[in-house]
């Protein structure tokens, strides 16, 4: 069979679950006063193509930002801005001025759900694609890419988060990945520039932004003498023409930004959101964080996750490589998770963890269809599979079962009176337990990865193991994470092969 | 559930009493979930919960589905891999077998109670088993006019009598030639003629212009009367549709090749009843398409028939998904069984597509699929947004049925020319092997 049909069929299955998704109910349906995150973005294109630019972050008679007010960097503001325009034209009443709080109708949620549809058709479909076909061709298995393709886009987290609860993830997480792809292709400046307009589409990049700096700066200082300085010279000007680019109408004045910075670094608020898998959450259980909270606090969380960041940051900037970037990238984004504040649980898309909030929206069916598809379509088109044991081992089994019963509790028995929040907590830390050991297990891969490239000898039978490990990892990693490891271990074997 | 309240609900129970008893069963399930959705009192009653049940009992009953579909892969698997005989195992849209005629008979009475719809192909179960469990052949392959077997007769229809004992078949025949919607078969052809023809008559004269509104407007709802050509009585179809099944099932009588024939007289039952029928509803086109899935590994020229009929065929479908939610859903199935049909069939006869033609089709039908595409837009984009949903609402319902219409009839003659031509070949090497 013709691999373009393969890809056009994936990417129509793709379709078809995230529009099944859609279907059902949105955070916050039904809910005033404040509704959830469908009312959020529909509040953004309701100011943005009300107000003018510089009016979008401030607070006036106009702009209420008590009520959702717009906390995304400037590229969220102009994509709103967008489909608004396009709201305005079809039907004007879906983004009028202060009047349609709260607007829903059945034409409407069929626009929201569509934008969605668009971008992650043009963004993130095209991302993961090019992905996966920028790689080499698997050695045994002539459909790797087609498999990994279909793992990736139906990864349940993303479809659940962006079509059940009601985001555009896909945007930043689909330019994210361009980045990663282009470094990896070794087209520096674009993987730059792609990084920046993530970054400016969503915060939330930043947890990835150690590893893009440390491994380019690594690479720039390791090829010094060969035109490395000429090539930082070029990402740092494409960097800041990128930022200047998407910040241009906010820095026509010094208050305007500062309001913007402010909104989307909100100091102020507490600690951690809702209950979190984060540390900060689970020790909360001990010591009540959110009463305590000084700004000095803040500060020494700041440095603590810093601190906890230093380690993988060094050790790319010291030795970069692209294997060693990628499992950089899941250290820093699992570092931040843990250990930054004002977390949110979607900033990890995991789905056993998000399930408190997709319960809140009424998810639970999705949710169930799709943890139960996932493992077993994992298991059946995983490409890494013929060198990997089943994934039987007792503590993967232990773990799920955990998962099962703490999803079985949170939905069928009461809470106990008293403690209203405790099979969320309990949810949470149960969540952390792992996540801390998948950080360690991911540090230890980072730093004894460069090995493999010089030793391949010694190192097969350690690939193999890590190969192993890494699948059963993935069905909890988070999004990138399952690309990256696939790829790596891939990317290992080829090597490998290379070198032999 | 509950739909058997007389002036409660519109949705008056018009299925056999099986499926009445059925729902029955399902409605001792649904207290679990929701005890307002059984109130009869309740007309459009909607819950989480009864949404919920409703989907999951479909669900649930799919897997009957599953299992059929199960069987009849592994008969395809045993045929490739020449263990077994043709004449030995075989399965149908329910469970049939060769060798299990009585279970064949038992399991079809069953169907036909659950749904009345399948008497559409009735005529070829009653033929095939006539012929081949109460009939044996003699050795060249023509009936044995001696063998007549009463007890197996008397068996069989038994069998059928007592599944139909414990129902009493109600039907209707009180609503319209045309569903609310026509479905693609010769009386769309035929209803549109008729307009165009008293559009013209009205145009030069003929006909006065006050009955042309009329059936403008009533034609799409419930009774057609036509202006121009003679209306159709329910008997008229019947006996055309009678008349149409009739050449398959001499076929089918005079030289049974065993499940195969009866598959393809199975099918062209169902296109008779389908092109002719009274009251056609548009979801009848599966009980087409789905047997005609049977025969695609065996003749290239019904694979590449079966590629035509089936997206014709579910397009066709498509106006009963009118909500604007699913419209991503039908169209995505869609494409994406196409695809996967046309990949993997040219995979399998190694066919491969030109600059002007699909894989496995002519270019003719190559222009006819391709066009279902601007059909689908103007439909569904360019009618309502250049505003002629006020002034024409069925004018896309009308160009939908006609187009797929002209491909159903263009499937349903070459199926039957193919069938032909099947017999035929079959007979000269049947006479060769006798020399």
């Amino acid at each position: 069979m013709l691999t373009f049909a393969k890809i056009c069929m994936v990417s129509l299955v793709a379709v078809l679950a995230r529009w099944c998704v859609s279907l059902g109910d949105y955070s916050g349906a039904g809910k005033p006063p404040m509704f959830g995150d469908y009312e959020a973005q529909r509040h953004w294109q309701e100011v943005a193509v009300n107000l003018p630019v510089q009016e979008w972050y401030k607070n006036s008679s106009r702009n209420d930002l008590m009520y959702w007010g717009l906390d995304y960097p400037p590229l969220t503001a102009y994509h709103s801005y967008l489909c608004g325009l396009v709201a305005k034209y079809l039907k004007p009443d879906w983004v009028a001025l202060n009047i349609s709080r709260g607007y829903e109708s059945y034409e409407h949620k069929l626009f929201m759900r569509y934008s969605v549809l668009l971008v992650d058709v043009f963004i993130f479909f095209p991302a993961v694609y090019w992905t996966f076909a920028a790689r080499k061709p698997h050695l045994t298995d002539q459909d790797a890419s087609v498999k990994s393709y279909l793992l990736m886009l139906l990864y349940p987290g993303l479809i659940l988060i962006d079509y059940g609860h009601f985001q555009y993830n896909c945007v930043s997480l689909g330019l994210a990945l361009l980045a990663v792809t282009s470094l990896a292709t070794n087209h520096d400046v674009l993987g730059s520039v792609l990084f920046c307009l993530a970054l400016n589409y969503k915060q939330m990049e930043l947890y990835h932004a150690m590893p893009f700096f440390c491994f380019l700066l690594g690479t720039c200082l390791r090829d010094i003498r060969r035109g490395g300085f000429w090539r930082l010279v070029q990402i740092g000007l494409a960097v800041l023409a990128t930022f200047a680019t998407c910040w241009a109408p906010f820095l026509l004045d010094l208050d305007t930004a500062k309001q913007v910075l402010n909104r989307l670094f909100p100091f102020a608020r507490g600690v951690f959101e809702d209950k979190v898998a984060n540390v900060w959450c689970s020790l909360s259980v001990l010591i009540k964080w959110k009463q305590m909270m000084t700004l000095e606090q803040i500060l020494k969380i700041l440095c603590v996750t810093g601190a906890c960041l230093l380690p993988s940051s060094v050790d790319l900037l010291c030795r970069p490589s692209f294997t060693k970037f990628r499992y950089a990238l899941v250290n820093s984004s699992l570092v931040f998770f843990l250990f930054s504040f004002q977390v949110h649980e979607k900033s990890i898309l995991i789905p056993a963890f998000m399930l408190p909030l997709l319960v809140k929206d009424g998810q639970l069916v999705p949710y169930i269809a799709f943890m139960l598809l996932y493992p077993l379509l994992f298991n059946a088109f995983n490409p890494i599979r013929p060198d990997t044991a089943p994934p039987t081992d007792t503590q993967f089994c232990i773990s799920c079962v955990g998962q099962v019963f703490l999803s079985l509790a949170l939905v069928i028995f009461p809470p106990p009176a008293g403690l209203p929040d405790l099979f969320p907590l309990v949810i949470s830390v149960f969540s952390c337990a792992h996540f801390l050991l998948f950080a360690a297990y991911f540090h230890y891969c980072q730093f004894t990865a460069g090995i493999s490239v010089h030793h391949s000898h010694k190192t097969k039978a350690a690939n193999g193991k890590n190969s192993k490990t890494v699948s059963k990892a993935m069905n909890k990693a988070t999004v990138e994470n399952t690309t990256k490891h696939k790829s790596m271990a891939n990317k290992l074997k080829l090597r490998k092969k290379k070198h032999d | 559930m509950s739909r058997n309240g007389q002036d409660t609900s519109q949705w008056t129970l018009d299925y056999p009493p099986f499926f009445a008893w059925f729902e029955y069963a399902l409605s001792q399930f649904a207290g679990w979930f929701d005890k307002e959705m059984l109130k009869v009192e309740n007309v459009n009653y909607r819950s989480p919960a009864t949404i919920l049940f409703q989907q999951l009992t479909v669900i649930l009953t799919d897997f009957v589905y599953i299992y059929a579909v199960k069987e009849i892969y592994q008969y395809f698997r045993s045929i490739q891999a020449k263990t077994a005989d043709l004449e030995n195992i075989f399965q149908s849209s329910s469970l049939v077998q060769a060798d299990r005629h009585m279970s064949a008979a038992f399991w079809f009475a069953l169907l036909l109670n659950l749904k009345h719809l399948y008497l559409y192909v009735a005529p070829a179960y009653f033929v095939y088993l006539l012929r081949c469990y109460v009939f044996q052949n003699k050795s060249d392959g023509s009936i044995d006019w001696q063998s007549l077997s009463i007890m197996r007769l008397l068996g069989l229809g038994g069998t059928v009598i007592s599944v139909f004992t414990l129902s009493l078949g109600p039907f209707i025949m009180l609503r319209g030639l045309c569903h609310a919607y026509w479905a693609p078969n010769f009386w769309a052809l035929y209803n549109v003629a008729d307009k165009m023809a008293s559009v013209a008559g009205t145009r030069l004269g003929f006909v006065p212009p006050g009955n042309q509104t009329v059936s403008m407007t009533g034609g799409l709802v419930r009774e057609f009367d036509h202006t121009f050509l003679p209306s159709v009585s329910p008997l008229a179809t019947l006996v055309l549709s009678g008349l149409s099944m009739m050449p398959s099932l001499l076929m089918l009588w005079a030289r049974p090749r065993g499940p195969q024939s009866f598959v393809r007289a199975l099918i062209l039952c169902g296109f008779g009843s389908f092109m002719f029928g009274w009251h056609v509803h548009e979801k009848a086109i599966l009980m087409i398409i789905i047997p005609m899935g049977l025969l695609i590994l065996e003749r290239k020229t019904d694979a590449s028939l079966f590629l035509v009929m089936s997206t014709v065929g579910h397009y066709s479908l498509f106006p009963l998904l009118f909500t604007q939610c699913e419209t991503p859903i039908k169209i995505g199935l869609l494409l994406l069984t196409t695809i996967y049909a046309f990949s993997s069939f040219s995979n399998m006869y190694k066919a491969s597509g030109g600059p002007t033609r699909l894989p496995l089709l002519s270019f003719i039908e190559t222009l006819y699929l391709l066009g279902l595409l601007p059909l689908e837009v103007y439909t569904s984009l360019v009618h309502p947004l250049i505003g002629l949903s006020q002034p024409l609402p069925f004018l896309p319902l009308l160009l939908t049925s006609v187009y797929t219409s002209v491909g159903v009839t263009y499937c349903w003659f070459r199926f039957y020319l193919n069938t032909y031509m099947e017999q035929e070949m079959s007979r000269s090497s049947k006479l060769e092997k006798i020399d």
